[in-house]
């Protein structure tokens, strides 16, 4: 437990200082690209500091925009706050602020900087189809989620590779648009220089894939872990176990949920290939597994049956 | 000299490390305090919701009167039993789940009852906080065994015996009690 929540802090550091690497090479990048030379590089890199600074203090309310949670208000809710009172009785942890997203697709997310400052999102589909021992069971996964600081890293990580992915991006256009002249340049200057271009081109193309990987590898043995210490706070494991199989039998999807937010939810909210063709070829459903945010819920049933 | 510096150092690494050690000690010790009175917070909300819970029942099923009487009194001797030992209270609390079970029972019994909103909420009320009431005694256990191991273990024993720091006792269920009650809504 304690050992998890250091290693999701480390994490958060080094994911935090790879992500400003990433930029300062995609900056250099584009620096060669452009012959603008080395001065772009300090001003990316305060650039990526301030969005890593407000990735740390802003994620939990750009996530819970982007999906339309709404506050959860109201005596319709009641079960859903006294469940979370009473398992955050039962982590020691303060209450988190609970939010509904509005939509028919069962999935739910925890997101936040710290247990102080977290926040949990259900959508109405799942306060529908879930009975209370379920229902306690999900929340329980979603606050484990936030006793180990997963919430941290993940929210981070939506934002960072946003930004990368979204200066790749614009590199990549300007130089369609502008390149024109700078190709002279180059052409001017020799081999070394046409090399250099095509690296940095090869660099900007690859770098948001390098931010996904990174993003995944972190993503998808946390949810097994959460499983594990959400039924450590409910003592009850059926009470998971049938909230999974009641997700495995619903294929609806959620419709405010983007590749990048993807990793907060409970169960991965996007069509998955394999789900959708079951006579895909086993090479093309491996590459898809390791682009998956969650492990398959068939995986995570069994690691719970197994307990 | 050298000697010297040395000395000193192990000196300051001493007197850091039982600084530590005590404030963990202490910090642990008062979280179980913390703990257990969140129980009694919980027990209290739950006696409270009981009269309201009684009079409701009441407006659908009068002539039940054996029920209404015997929750009212399992719930008078567990506000009493409070004051006394903790084994006292557990059973004066047992007692009046007990008694609670077979007020819902009863209520099975009347579908106009069943539908009421006021009667629904407070159902939710009780159950939630009787989940409570479990889950803050798990707490407390957790709380409990983290601070046991600590005292017990090496070197914190050696603290923990010069500053009289002892073991806490496990807050035990009753026995008959295993597994989550199954409700119907």
């Amino acid at each position: 437990m304690y050992e998890q929540i250091a290693r999701n802090k480390r994490r958060t550091f080094l994911m935090l200082a790879a992500f400003v690497f990433l930029i300062a090479a995609v900056a250099v990048a584009l620096g060669v690209l452009f012959k603008a030379g080395v001065a772009i590089v300090p001003i990316a890199i305060v650039i990526a500091i301030a969005m890593a600074w407000t990735s740390y203090f802003m994620s939990d309310k750009i996530a819970l925009a982007a999906s339309r949670a709404q506050p959860a208000d109201g005596p319709e809710y009641a079960r859903y706050h006294n469940l979370v009172e009473g398992l955050c009785i039962a982590a020691g942890l303060p209450k988190p602020r609970l939010y509904v997203v509005d939509d028919p697709a069962p999935n739910a997310f925890a997101t936040g900087r710290n247990p102080e400052h977290a926040a949990l999102a259900v959508t109405t589909g799942l306060l529908a189809i879930m009975n209370r021992v379920e229902l306690e069971g999900v929340l329980a996964h979603e606050l484990s989620h936030v006793r180990n600081y997963d919430i941290l890293v993940s929210t981070i990580a939506v934002t960072a590779v946003g930004a990368v992915a979204l200066m790749a991006d614009l590199g990549l256009r300007f130089m369609w648009f502008g390149g024109r002249s700078e190709r002279n340049d180059n052409n001017n200057s020799g081999g070394a220089g046409v090399i250099l271009a095509i690296l940095a081109m090869a660099l900007l193309v690859l770098a948001p894939f390098a931010a996904q990987l990174m993003q995944f590898a972190v993503s998808r043995r946390r949810e097994l872990l959460a499983d594990a210490s959400g039924v450590q706070l409910t003592r009850y494991p059926p009470g998971l176990i049938s909230a999974l199989k009641k997700l495995q039998e619903d294929h609806t999807v959620v419709h405010h949920a983007t590749r990048a937010t993807a990793q907060l939810w409970i169960e991965s909210p996007l069509e998955r290939e394999n789900d959708k063709a079951p006579g895909a070829t086993a090479r093309g459903t491996k590459l898809n597994r390791k682009f998956d945010t969650h492990p398959p819920l068939a995986e995570r049933i069994a690691a719970l049956e197994a307990m | 000299m050298v000697i010297g510096i040395i000395i000193a150092a192990v000196v300051v690494l001493l007197v850091l490390f039982v600084v530590v050690t005590y404030n963990g000690l202490v910090k642990t010790r008062n979280r179980i305090d913390n703990a257990f009175s969140q129980i009694a917070v919980q027990l209290k909300r739950r006696h409270d919701l009981i009269p309201n819970l009684v009079e409701t029942v009441k407006g659908y099923a009068a002539h039940e009167k054996g029920v209404f009487e015997a929750v009212t009194a399992a719930r008078a001797n567990a506000i009493n039993a409070g004051n006394g030992t903790p084994q006292a209270q557990a059973q004066a609390e047992n007692a009046l789940s007990g008694t609670l079970k077979s007020l819902f029972a009863v209520a099975e019994a009347y579908p106009d009852l069943k539908a009421n909103q006021n009667f629904l909420s407070l159902q939710e009320e009780i159950t939630s906080t009787e989940d409570k009431i479990a889950y803050s005694r798990q707490f407390y256990n957790d709380s409990v065994l983290g601070y046991n191991n600590k005292i017990q273990a090496f070197p914190a024993n050696v603290l923990a015996g010069m500053f009289n720091f002892t073991a806490r006792e496990y807050f035990e269920g009753d026995p008959t009690e295993q597994g989550p009650v199954s409700v119907q809504f």
